[in-house]
């Protein structure tokens, strides 16, 4: 759904300069691009005064549904006193840090496992039933044997995130491969590259395009498994500071963790297609 | 001498029912310009890659300098329908990585790359990167690449199909002065029935179903501009209309046979 809502956006933007160069299509054009905005604004705007409007009349109690001024409160509490021993931003920190470790190993296992399944018959045979295996697991799943095997310590909760980040990373890069214009193999190849020549420099920047996409669906695979990670004997981190939170019933932390973990992902949602845009200024010119 | 030789090749794909070509034999010696033309399907791009090396024949012998072609190999540069240019390196770093795979210190691949840009009158655009340019532009850089390679022989396949007349007009007496000035031999693919009478010394007429050879001419015209003739005077001469009309007759022939 991501990458089609990528694509969409040059079309979006032709629609939008055909308005303002045909004067009188311009207030309809108008009005399409804005209305999708403006229903999701209100739409936002709906929710946030029902729940405003709930919680002042008490429909629920306050340790269940705690205002929304008061959820801004805590996170202002938090971010300068903290929670359970720690500030926002330190918990933030942990959590990235594992995120970003998770994705290094993932990168580190997911391309060349990738490039195994996409260059040769062998690799695919071997690899691909064991990603489809891996895939559809949920982390609560794998999480105990991951503990029984490799302790409570930071490895098993990195471990825990990178093993949700593999496949995206994995699928998308063999993916990559396989998509490589043969035409510029041969073309290589007749220069009188080496096929391991012809693997650095020819079929991984032929890739690199579907890679990236692979880290961005896997950096919202590992961001959704980070409560899971956190379960085990955590004393830091955003999944830790919520459950920590609902086992005292502070439900304004809880809701509070939420919302940031939901705008951090909105971060690296947007930071890693500025990435993409970055690295491969050639996607979709050619 | 060096002698690309295709004999009696036939080129039969897996799985396809019946062979994609029968029994073609070409014979392309250094100095030669040997162009291929027949309708689309008739074969030219698979005979082009078994030269290559890139498909090898069911039937027949491919050889260079009497050695059989079991691959490709930089003797033998190809410049592909579709430029085959890498869009995450510039013009320049597409011509020096081809230096690179012979071996050219990194020091001098720069330098050389931008001779070779130049020599295809590109020289300013080194830094361009590669979706910043022109088909007809990319075109020399796939030429000026497969140049680097300092080939014995040079494949081309429909290397001016994606250009407007008039930059198609001037990158054949580009290729004739490549050619002139390198004395590789050259097979190439076209479509344009004059672009093949400039160029070619023999020219090869193909029919398909299943691909084969109908005729052979010897135009002799580029040898006429590589002694010093301007193109236009050529082109107007008598005997270029008469061998034009010739060869259309040729092809519409193959077609109907
Ligand atoms: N890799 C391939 N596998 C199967 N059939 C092919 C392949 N390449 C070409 N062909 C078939 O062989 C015939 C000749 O193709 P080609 O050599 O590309 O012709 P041309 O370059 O003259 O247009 C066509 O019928 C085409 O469909
Ligand atoms: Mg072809």
């Amino acid at each position: 759904m991501t990458i089609s809502s990528y694509s969409e956006r040059p079309a979006a933007r032709t629609e939008t300069a055909d308005g303002l160069s045909v004067p009188w299509s311009r207030p309809s054009a108008r009005r399409k691009g804005v209305s999708a905005r403006m229903v999701s604004a209100v739409t936002i705007l709906l929710l946030l005064a029902a729940w405003a409007l709930s919680a002042r009349l008490q429909l629920v109690s306050p340790v269940f549904l705690p205002s929304p001024v008061a959820v801004w409160n805590k996170f202002i509490v938090v971010i300068k006193d903290g929670f359970v021993d720690a500030t926002l931003l330190q918990h933030v920190v942990a959590s990235l840090g594992r995120v970003f470790a998770a994705l290094v190993a993932a990168i580190l296992v997911g391309v060349p496992v990738g490039l195994a399944i996409g260059i040769s018959t062998v690799g695919r045979g071997i690899f691909d039933p064991l990603l489809e295996f891996l895939r559809p697991i949920p982390p609560l799943a794998y999480l105990p044997l991951v503990i029984i095997w490799f302790g409570i310590g930071e490895p098993s909760k990195i471990l825990v995130i990178a093993i949700a980040m593999l496949a995206p990373v994995a699928l998308s890069t063999a993916s990559g491969v396989r998509g490589v214009s043969r035409e510029r193999v041969n073309a290589a190849r007749s220069l009188g590259a080496t096929r391991a020549q012809v693997v650095r420099h020819v079929v991984l920047p032929s890739a690199l395009p579907s890679i990236l996409t692979g880290l961005r669906i896997a950096l919202g695979a590992g961001w959704s498994t980070l409560v899971a990670a956190e379960l085990v004997a955590a004393t830091r981190g955003l999944g830790f500071m919520i459950q920590s939170a609902a086992q005292f019933l502070v439900t304004d932390v809880v809701i509070m963790g939420i919302l940031v973990i939901a705008a951090i992902a909105f971060v690296l949602e947007f930071a890693i297609r500025r990435i993409e845009r970055a690295l491969v200024p050639w996607a979709g010119r050619e | 001498m060096p002698h690309l030789v295709l004999d009696k090749v036939s080129i039969h794909y897996d799985g396809q029912p019946a062979p994609a070509v029968e029994r073609v034999s070409i014979d392309v010696a250094k100095g030669d310009f040997v162009v291929l033309v027949g309708r689309s399907g008739c074969g030219k791009t698979s005979l082009l890659n078994v030269a290559a090396g890139l498909v090898t024949p069911s039937r027949g012998q491919a050889s260079i300098n009497g050695r059989g072609i079991t691959g490709p190999g930089s003797d033998r540069a190809v410049v592909f329908q579709n430029d085959a240019l890498f869009p995450w390196l510039t013009a320049r770093e597409n011509v020096a990585f081809a230096l690179r795979l012979r071996g050219v210190r990194p020091a001098e691949r720069a330098r050389r790359a931008d001779e070779l840009l130049a020599l295809v009158k590109l020289g300013d655009a080194g830094d361009k990167h590669i979706w910043e340019l022109s088909g007809g532009m990319r075109q020399r850089v796939g030429l000026a690449r497969a140049l680097a390679a300092e080939p014995q022989f040079l494949l081309l396949d429909e290397p001016l199909g994606a250009l407007d007349a008039l930059t198609r007009e001037r990158m054949q007496t580009t290729l004739l002065d490549l050619w002139t000035a390198s004395h590789v031999g050259v097979l190439m693919v076209t479509h344009g029935i004059e672009e093949a009478l400039v160029l070619a010394t023999r020219i090869v007429v193909l029919a398909p179903g299943p691909g084969r050879v109908v005729r052979g001419f010897e135009p002799g015209f580029s040898r006429r501009y590589a002694a010093g003739e301007p193109v236009r005077s050529i082109k107007s001469d008598p005997a270029f209309a008469a061998a034009r009309g010739e060869l259309t007759d040729a092809i519409f022939e193959g077609e109907a046979a």
